[in-house]
């Protein structure tokens, strides 16, 4: 906005100079060990998906039968499965199905859910009243029932797994919010917005939303963790990716659950990925509450 | 000079649990074309609430401006246009200075932002326009190195300059009239002169009408031109500064100008405050509300209530005994 002013506003000086990036991750590393152990592991997630054509030679889809349940060794370092497809490979593939799904549905789950749940604060009243009470009937299904239903109304599929998964998420994240947008109700800006003639939309958006960004950046990373993990669930009962696809939850059925005794590593690889994943984003989620949230922070 | 804004029987009122509030109780007043009024009271006289209801920002429910009030702006009824063109009006051509410089700007935009917005909602201007003229209004309210100012954040501003920056904001789109609601209320006392000038000089300089909402005797004295007195959501009193001053003539009045300490009165003398409390404005009934309160009530002070009347040279009072007031120069302080 203001960037894109003709005026030279970049060729002043700044007495507030930020610390620099490398400062602050390890002030960060410091003081939130474990936020950082979770960072990483977002980190590595995000590497295998973007690079994993690079990271390894094998075709994660095509069968190659002469390679049939290998134990791990040094030409498959996680083994390979019934159909010989590498399992390495398969989780790193995997890694980006889990990344997209994950991340496009909790964004669209918690941007939803921001919009929602600071137009019901904003606009009080009756309208609160009813988004509240339809807040409070998805709230009580429990996550795994809701999108199983939507995913059972809908078909399988990436995109109505996104669907399915979203649908869940912005109740969840309308109630949160929504406390947090209550409070900047009160505050005289908001009334200074409304005096000074923006509209509804704008109000909400721009001048209430950006006020509410740390329980939703909070929100943001548990349902990333919270995605991922109801992917692998859906596509481990069929409901969710479908075969050939790699993905984890997929991964976890078929020839895992047939050779479970025979050939371990066929289930605990991308089992193990699950863990990793989500154990790493909701690690990440905790340090960044603890970071945004003023009262946690200890100096 | 022609009238700018006319408040016709003006009713406000809040449906709370306890009862209706009768916030704004039947108001009327005028303001001209580059007038500054002063609208003076006690906390919960109505005078918040009555400036509020201009611009229609009392939350509804549960508040509600009563069926039959009207309030024109250059002719037009503002409680009956619709949504988009009141917001319009709000901060094109009506704005407001709130009581709170350091909460009525957003924590999280940068003060460019929130003043380039403004302008290029109303003024239709791009954002290059929006920038300089941004620059331009941070320079005439007193904020030095105004460009390096815009990209900062409202904590990197102390009280005073936050005001300032809420006075560029209220002038940025050359409204017609700004609603101050008690401005310097949070301000230090040597921070308050300095604010009060500076919308004086600017409202003068670019002939926009000014209405301050406030409970300081002192700035009335010195910054308006009219004065409005209000009492339990009525209008008590109205007069130019010099009459509410020097011949005040209604025993509210005269118990404000008695609390407030002057620089000539004799020393060791101490002020006389105005005994007892505001009335519940949930239970009014007949009579004068300040009838429990004053030194000159009488019977009929409590069998109706009187209406405002003319009291000379166009000051107007609510209050039986004006006359008997009116002689008694000493009350005058």
């Amino acid at each position: 906005m203001t960037g894109q002013s003709t005026v030279a506003l970049g060729k002043i000086d700044d007495p507030i100079d930020k610390p620099a990036l490398i400062t602050r991750i390890r002030s960060l590393c410091r003081r939130q060990p474990l936020g950082a152990a979770g960072g990483i592991v977002v980190v590595v997630m995000c590497f295998a998906a973007a690079f994993a054509g690079f990271l390894t030679p094998y075709d994660p889809v095509a069968n190659s039968l002469e390679n049939m349940l290998s134990s791990p060794d040094g030409a498959h370092l996680m083994g390979t499965d019934e159909f010989g497809r590498d399992i390495l490979t398969r989780v790193l593939y995997g890694a980006r199905t889990a990344l997209f799904i994950g991340l496009v549905a909790a964004s669209l789950g918690a941007t939803l859910g921001l919009v929602l749940g600071v137009a019901s604060a904003y606009f009080g009243g009756i309208f609160d009243l009813v988004v509240q009470r339809i807040v409070d009937i998805f709230l009580a299904f429990p996550l795994v029932i809701m999108a199983l239903a939507v995913v059972a109304t809908l078909g399988p599929g990436v995109q109505n797994v996104i669907i399915a998964i979203t649908v869940p998420f912005i109740p969840q994240c309308a109630r949160v919010v929504r406390s947090s947008a209550l409070a900047l109700r009160e505050i005289p800006y908001v009334d200074a917005a409304r005096a000074l003639g923006f509209s509804h939309a704008r109000i909400i958006l721009r001048h209430m939303a950006p006020n509410v960004m740390a329980p939703f950046l909070i929100m943001l990373t548990y349902f990333v963790g919270q995605a991922i993990l109801l992917e692998a669930v859906l596509s481990y009962l069929g409901m969710g990716v479908q075969d050939p696809t790699p993905a984890w939850g997929l991964m976890l059925k078929g020839g895992a659950e047939e050779f479970l005794e025979s050939a371990p590593w066929l289930s605990i690889f991308p089992g193990l990925a699950i863990t990793l994943a989500v154990f790493g984003f909701n690690l990440f989620g905790d340090a960044l509450r603890d970071l945004l949230d003023p009262k946690l922070r200890s100096r | 000079m022609s009238k700018l804004l006319e408040v016709q029987d003006l009713h406000t009122r809040f449906h709370t649990t306890e009862g209706v509030v009768r916030a704004v109780d039947g108001i009327s007043y005028d303001v001209s074309e580059g007038e500054t009024v002063a609208i003076v009271g006690e906390s919960g006289c109505g005078k918040s609430v009555g400036a509020m209801s201009i611009l229609r920002l009392i939350p509804k429910p549960p508040g509600e401006i009563v069926e039959g009030s009207r309030i024109l702006f250059a002719g037009e009824d503002l409680l009956s246009m619709d949504d988009d063109r009141i917001r319009h009006i709000r901060g094109g051509q009506i704005s407001m200075v709130f009581q709170e410089p350091m909460t009525s700007l957003n924590p999280v935009l940068t003060i460019g932002l929130q003043l380039t917005e403004t302008m290029m909602l109303h003024l239709g201007l791009d954002q290059a326009a929006a920038d300089r003229r941004a620059i331009e209004l941070l320079e005439m309210v007193g904020i030095g190195e105004a460009e390096r100012r815009l990209r900062q954040y409202p904590h990197h501003f102390s009280g005073g300059m936050r005001q300032r920056v809420m006075i560029a904001l209220a002038l940025s789109c050359r409204p017609r009239l700004i609603i101050a609601d008690e401005p310097t209320t949070a301000l230090d006392v040597t921070i308050q002169a300095q604010i009060l000038e500076l919308m004086r000089t600017l409202t003068h300089q670019m002939g926009v009408a000014l209405i301050i909402i406030t409970h300081n005797l002192g700035v009335v004295a010195r910054y308006a031109e009219r004065v409005i007195v209000m009492y339990a959501g009525k209008i008590v009193e109205t007069g130019t500064a010099e009459q509410i001053y020097h011949r005040p003539r209604h025993p509210y009045t005269i118990g404000l100008l008695k609390s407030v300490p002057r620089m000539d009165m004799a020393r060791g003398k101490r002020l006389q405050p105005i005994e007892g409390q505001p009335p519940d404005l949930t239970r009014l009934g007949e009579g004068c509300p300040y009838r429990p309160r004053c030194a000159w009530a009488e019977d009929r002070c409590e069998r109706s209530t009187p209406a405002l009347e003319n009291v000379g040279e166009g000051q107007i009072a609510a209050c039986f005994n004006h006359r008997a007031l009116a002689d008694k120069e000493s009350l005058a302080v």
